[in-house]
C-alpha cells in the first residue's frame, strides 16, 4: 500500500543477505557459537540415533531467529526415490511435515479419497496460508523413521489452483522465498494438525478434495489421513522432543547450533529427571498462563516458530522504522521477570505448578542495523494483539533444554501434553 | 496413484488460468464487514453459516458470530451503524477477505512485509490497526478503524 514503508525494509534485508554472503565467504560458513557452560540450563546432547542437529541461521531468505534441521524423504518403501533436504524449519506451533515443491525432487504419491479425488490442504498460519496436495513419504530425521507419513507438498506444480476460500485466509506462502524455508517440521503437542474436528466437519477449511484443476471442495478427513506430527510415527522415542540450544550472550550471534532430541525418558540421553517443573498445557491449544507485571495472560504458549517474545507492554516503544515493524524498540534494553504456570481452568495460576523466568527486550531497529551479519537475537520482542497472550518464541529456548511431551503420551515425569525446562 | 511431479490430468494445466481468473473475481465480496454498514453483518452470518448474538454496550453493540468450526468472530457496530472493529479467536481462521473487506489488502501487504511474519502480524497506522497471532489450532486477531471508534471506548475492549 505504501512504498515508502516497504522499501527501507527490503533494502535492509538485501543488505543483510549481502553481508551474510560476504561473511560466509570469509569464514567458510563456520561461525557457530558454543554453549559457554554455566547457568543457562542448556547442555546440548551429542550425536546419537535420536538426535538431529538444530541450527539457527539465515535460511534461504535471510530470516532471523528461525530454527532449522534436515530431513530425508523417500517414497514409501523406496530406498532409491529419496532426497535429503536441509533448511526445514522446526516449529512447535504446528503439527506435520510440509515441504516446498520447489525443494523436492523425490517423487511422492499424492493421496486420494474414496472417489479418486486428490487430497489437498490449505494450511493456515497466523498471517498466511500454504496450498498443496497431501502425499505419503517415509521420513527419516537423525536415525528415526516415520513410515508412510502423510505430508504436504506446498506449491506443487500442475496441481489444482488455490481455492478462493483458501486465498481468503491470508497471504500466499507457496514459494521458498515467501516461506523462508524449504519446509516446516511441525512437532506440536497435538498429534494431528486438525484432529477429530476435521474428521466430522468440513468447515475448518483445512482439507480439500480436488476432482479437477478448478474444482476443490472442502472435505472431512479421518485423523489417520491428516498431517501428523512425524515424531509420533517413529517406532521408538515417539512421546516427545527436547529442544536444546546454547545460551547467547550480548546482542546476538551469526548462528547457533543445538539439538532436536527425540523421546523423553526413552534413552540414556533424554531423561527428564534433571528438569525442574512439569507445566501442563491445554489440550488442543497448547495454552498455559504467564503472570507478567501483575497480569495473568491465560492464552500464552511456547513457539519455536515465533521469532521473538511477543506480548503487550505499554512501557515499551514500538519501532518506527519499517524494517523493524511489529518489534519493540525501547530506548534502553528492558528486563522482565515472569511466572510461567501450568494450564488450569481459572487461568490465574492458583494451585498450578510454576516456574520463574526472566528475559530482556532490546531495540530491534538498532539490533538489526548494527549487527547485519547476525541471525540470532536473544532480546528480540514485539507487541501482541490482545491482552491475553505472552508468546514465548525462539529466544526463550536459547540457553535451555525444553522438554515437550505430546498429548496422550506418558513419560517418567507425567503424561503430556506438557512442557518442562 | 498420482504423482507430485507428473501431471495430475490433461485438463489441469489448461484450466489453471481460468481458475486464477475466477479466484480474482471472487476475492472481494460484494459486502464486507469492517467499515461497512451494520447490515453487512447479516451477510457475514450467511457466509460463515454462523449463529449470532448481539450484546449492547455503552456506545456500541457487539455482534458475536459463532462459526461451525468453533471460531468466534466479534463485530463491533457504532450507534451510527458503522462496523468499526472486528476480532476473531478459535481453531481456524475465518474468511478474512469477507471480514476485513477493503482492508484485507492491508492485511496481505503487512503479512508480506513483516520480517518472519508467518506467526505474527501487526499493522499500526493512524487510521487502521490490524493485529494477529497464535498458532495452528489457536488463531486470534483483530482490526479496527481508529477514527471510527466511539468516544470513550478503549481499543482494549475490542478483542
Amino acid at each position: 500500500m505504501n512504498c515508502a514503508r516497504v522499501l527501507p525494509m527490503q533494502a535492509k534485508r538485501m543488505l543483510l543477505i549481502a553481508t551474510l554472503l560476504v561473511g560466509l565467504g570469509a569464514c567458510g560458513g563456520k561461525s557457530t557459537l558454543s554453549s559457554g557452560g554455566s547457568g543457562g540450563g542448556s547442555n546440548v546432547t551429542g550425536s546419537a540415533a535420536n538426535v538431529a542437529t538444530a541450527v539457527v541461521n539465515a535460511g534461504p531468505s535471510g530470516d532471523v531467529n528461525t530454527l532449522f534441521t534436515t530431513v530425508t524423504v523417500c517414497a514409501p518403501g523406496s530406498k532409491s526415490n529419496c532426497q535429503t533436504i536441509d533448511n526445514i524449519e522446526i516449529d512447535t506451533g504446528s503439527s506435520g511435515l510440509r515441504i516446498l515443491a520447489s525443494a523436492l525432487t523425490a517423487n511422492l504419491p499424492i493421496q486420494t479419497d474414496s472417489n479418486g479425488n486428490s487430497l489437498a490442504e490449505c494450511t493456515q498460519f497466523v498471517s498466511s496460508y500454504s496450498w498443496g496436495p497431501v502425499a505419503l513419504a517415509d521420513v527419516t530425521i537423525a536415525s528415526e523413521t516415520a513410515s508412510s507419513l502423510p505430508v504436504q507438498v506446498i506449491g506443487a506444480a500442475n496441481f489444482a489452483s488455490v481455492p478462493a476460500a483458501c486465498a481468503a485466509t491470508g497471504s500466499e506462502e507457496d514459494t521458498i522465498q515467501a516461506f523462508g524455508a524449504n519446509g516446516i517440521l511441525g512437532v506440536a503437542t497435538e498429534a494431528q494438525d486438525c484432529g477429530a474436528a476435521c474428521a466430522s466437519s468440513s468447515t475448518f477449511g483445512f482439507y480439500y478434495a480436488c476432482s479437477s484443476a478448478t474444482n476443490c471442495v472442502q472435505t472431512i478427513l479421518g485423523t489417520a489421513s491428516q498431517l501428523q506430527n512425524p515424531v509420533t510415527y517413529f517406532a521408538t522415542d515417539n512421546n516427545g522432543v527436547i529442544i536444546e540450544l546454547p545460551s547467547v550472550s550480548g546482542t546476538g550471534a551469526e548462528s547457533l547450533t543445538g539439538a532436536l532430541v527425540f523421546g523423553i525418558d526413552t534413552e540414556s540421553n533424554n531423561a527428564s529427571s534433571g528438569t525442574a517443573t512439569l507445566l501442563p498445557v491445554q489440550v488442543g491449544t497448547g495454552y498455559f498462563t504467564v503472570s507478567l507485571s501483575g497480569t495473568f495472560y491465560d492464552q500464552s504458549f511456547l513457539d519455536t516458530g515465533s521469532n521473538g517474545y511477543y506480548f503487550t507492554d505499554s512501557s515499551l516503544t514500538e519501532c518506527a522504522d519499517a524494517g523493524a515493524a511489529g518489534f519493540y524498540c525501547p530506548t534502553s534494553t528492558t528486563s522482565f521477570t515472569a511466572i510461567v504456570c501450568g494450564y488450569e481452568d481459572s487461568g490465574n495460576c492458583t494451585g498450578a505448578p510454576q516456574e520463574s523466568i526472566s528475559f530482556s527486550i532490546g531495540d530491534a531497529d538498532t539490533l538489526f542495523s548494527e549487527n547485519a551479519a547476525y541471525t540470532v537475537f536473544p532480546t528480540l520482542g514485539g507487541s501482541f494483539p490482545t491482552g491475553e497472550t505472552v508468546d514465548l518464541g525462539l529466544p526463550f529456548f536459547f540457553g535451555r533444554n525444553v522438554y515437550e511431551a505430546f498429548e496422550n503420551k506418558s513419560t517418567s515425569k507425567g503424561s503430556g501434553p506438557y512442557y518442562a525446562f | 496413484m498420482l504423482s507430485t511431479r507428473a501431471e495430475l490430468n490433461c485438463g489441469f494445466a489448461a484450466a489453471l488460468a481460468l481458475a486464477a481468473a475466477a479466484a480474482l473475481l471472487r476475492v472481494t465480496p460484494a459486502e464486507a464487514a469492517l467499515g461497512a454498514p451494520y447490515a453487512s453483518i447479516a451477510s457475514d452470518q450467511t457466509t460463515f453459516s454462523a449463529s449470532i448474538k448481539a450484546t449492547p454496550h455503552g456506545g456500541y453493540t457487539v455482534h458475536e458470530l459463532t462459526l461451525p468450526s468453533g471460531t468466534v468472530v466479534r463485530e463491533y457496530s457504532a450507534v451510527n451503524g458503522t462496523v468499526f472493529a472486528v476480532a476473531w479467536n478459535g481453531p481456524a481462521k475465518p474468511n478474512l477477505s469477507q471480514l476485513l473487506g477493503n482492508y484485507f489488502a492491508d492485511f496481505i501487504t503487512t503479512a508480506k512485509t513483516t520480517p518472519g511474519g508467518r506467526n505474527h502480524l501487526s499493522l499500526s497506522r493512524s487510521d487502521l490497526v490490524i493485529q494477529a497471532g497464535g498458532h495452528m489450532r489457536a488463531f486470534f486477531g483483530r482490526a479496527f478503524l481508529v477514527g471510527a471508534i466511539p468516544a470513550g471506548v478503549s481499543s482494549d475492549e475490542l478483542r
